[in-house]
């Protein structure tokens, strides 16, 4: 199986060449419109801030690339962010496969600290690659999130519900770090690699 | 709900781990990459491995320690010591690592923080606290692991931490640090009703109503210890199921 991992400005995109290593496979970090395209599985990681990471997709011309992807693509954290119509972040236009407006937590109250950062659990998940594991936790870096949409997957509740993991046709997307998520993490990895397509 | 969070903390010398009872005396415990693949499997919610060799080699040597606990571990983790400046941050993030925390670096030039915020987000910036109480009841900071005071109290610089944005305090309480009566509750009360931040609390963890004690008194957002993981007198799947049992949130 060829597995590609979007090349791109973002951090810690090593954390998830690791985990999908432990798992046995190589994959291949790419920005190559060719590679991309012919790749079984695309993930689409990272962290870091939205405008920023927008402006190197659309220098490097991935912002048309990724949308037109047909095979199964995974986008993590930042990458979900960007999956959507528009962040906050840096008042950016996003690449529009969810219809969704990425939007900055606000506290409520004392204990509520931005960022959101820690294990959560996951609930409400939509049979798909998180089926079955409802009240788990995973693990959460993020000061922006997701509201609840017709794209929602999985619910985390921090502050308020939230989408802690969104899927469309063939683009499925976590707000948490599958690759920093002990077992249950390495699970959701492998169903995405192992689904039937 | 956010679980509250089980840190061991793994101090390495020259590749290997060592911990401290009150700063000073060293005892062997393993192999960091094998002690924390272990945990990892046992439930840890995080690790820290802290770098206390002083020397080059011992650098080069942690450097190499990082990458492997990067590609073998799946659970984020925090590296620290030694780390003055950013391009020590940059080689331990390059490495692989989540977060890095400062110390005594923060205390000498607090910039440093607001440095590594603007480069490389509040979510990587630890900074660790090291704090004595006279017998006046004044919590003052130290540098150096311990061993030189400072002129800044706990409380003053740890709202600057968190005004300077950094993402996390790691607050050691040197009164409880190897004793193993428990942490310094009413000081991590008191950070946890005007910090912004999370705090972690380390120094004093003996037994497992230490760590319900914490979360439910002290109010942390994360506990750390070491000695009773390394020695096996608290298992942490045992430690979660009783903290679960107590009512605290907490990741099985």
């Amino acid at each position: 199986m060829k597995v590609a991992v979007v090349k791109y400005n973002a951090g810690n995109i090593f954390s998830v060449i690791h985990a999908l290593q432990r798992m046995g496979v190589e994959p291949l970090l790419t920005d190559s419109a060719e590679e991309l395209r012919s790749a079984d599985r695309v993930i689409f990681p990272g962290q870091g801030e939205a405008s920023n990471a927008m402006h190197y997709l659309r220098e490097h011309g991935l912002d048309k690339i990724i949308p037109s992807l047909r095979q199964p693509v995974l986008g993590i954290c930042i990458g979900q962010q960007l999956m959507c119509r528009h962040s906050e972040e840096g008042d950016v236009d996003c690449l529009g496969i969810f219809d969704a407006e990425v939007k900055r937590f606000i506290p409520v109250c004392h204990e509520d600290k931005i960022p959101h950062m820690g294990w959560n659990s996951i609930q409400n998940s939509k049979p798909s690659i998180w089926e079955g594991l409802d009240g788990e936790f995973v693990y959460f870096v993020h000061s922006y999130y997701v509201p609840l949409c017709e794209h929602t997957a999985t619910v985390t509740e921090y502050i308020h519900p939230f989408s802690s993991a969104m899927q469309k046709d063939n683009f499925y997307a976590t707000q948490f770090h599958p690759e920093k998520s002990g077992k249950v993490g390495q699970q959701i990895l492998k169903n995405f690699l192992e689904m039937t397509t | 709900m956010l679980a509250k969070r089980i840190i061991p903390c793994l101090d390495v010398k020259d590749g290997q781990t060592v911990k401290g009872t009150n700063f000073l005396q060293l005892r062997q415990a393993g192999d960091p990459v094998e002690l924390g693949k272990i945990y990892s499997s046992q439930g840890a919610d995080e690790l820290v491995f802290l770098d206390i060799t002083a020397s080059h080699e011992g650098r080069k040597t942690f450097t190499d320690m990082v990458q492997k606990v990067a590609a073998e571990i799946d659970i984020p983790f925090t590296v620290g010591g030694g780390i003055s400046e950013l391009a020590d941050v940059e080689r331990m993030l390059s490495a692989g690592a989540d977060k890095i925390s400062i110390n005594s670096a923060a205390l000498r030039r607090p910039e440093l923080i607001d440095e590594i915020v603007s480069h490389f987000g509040s979510q990587v910036c630890v900074v660790a606290i090291d704090a004595q109480q006279d017998e006046k009841g004044t919590w003052t900071c130290y540098l150096n692991g311990g061993r030189i005071p400072t002129e800044r109290g706990l409380f003053e610089w740890a709202k600057e931490v968190n005004d300077r944005g950094a993402g996390e305090i790691l607050f050691t309480s040197m009164n409880h640090d190897g004793v193993k009566q428990g942490f310094a509750c009413d000081a991590l009360s008191q950070l946890a009703s005007f910090l912004t931040i999370p705090v972690i609390a380390s120094g004093g963890a003996g037994r497992m109503e230490d760590f319900r004690d914490v979360f439910a008194q002290g109010h942390a957002d994360a506990a750390l210890a070491a000695s009773v993981f390394h020695f096996g007198q608290i298992s942490i799947p045992e430690l979660k199921e009783y903290l679960r049992k107590e009512k605290i949130n907490i990741r099985i």
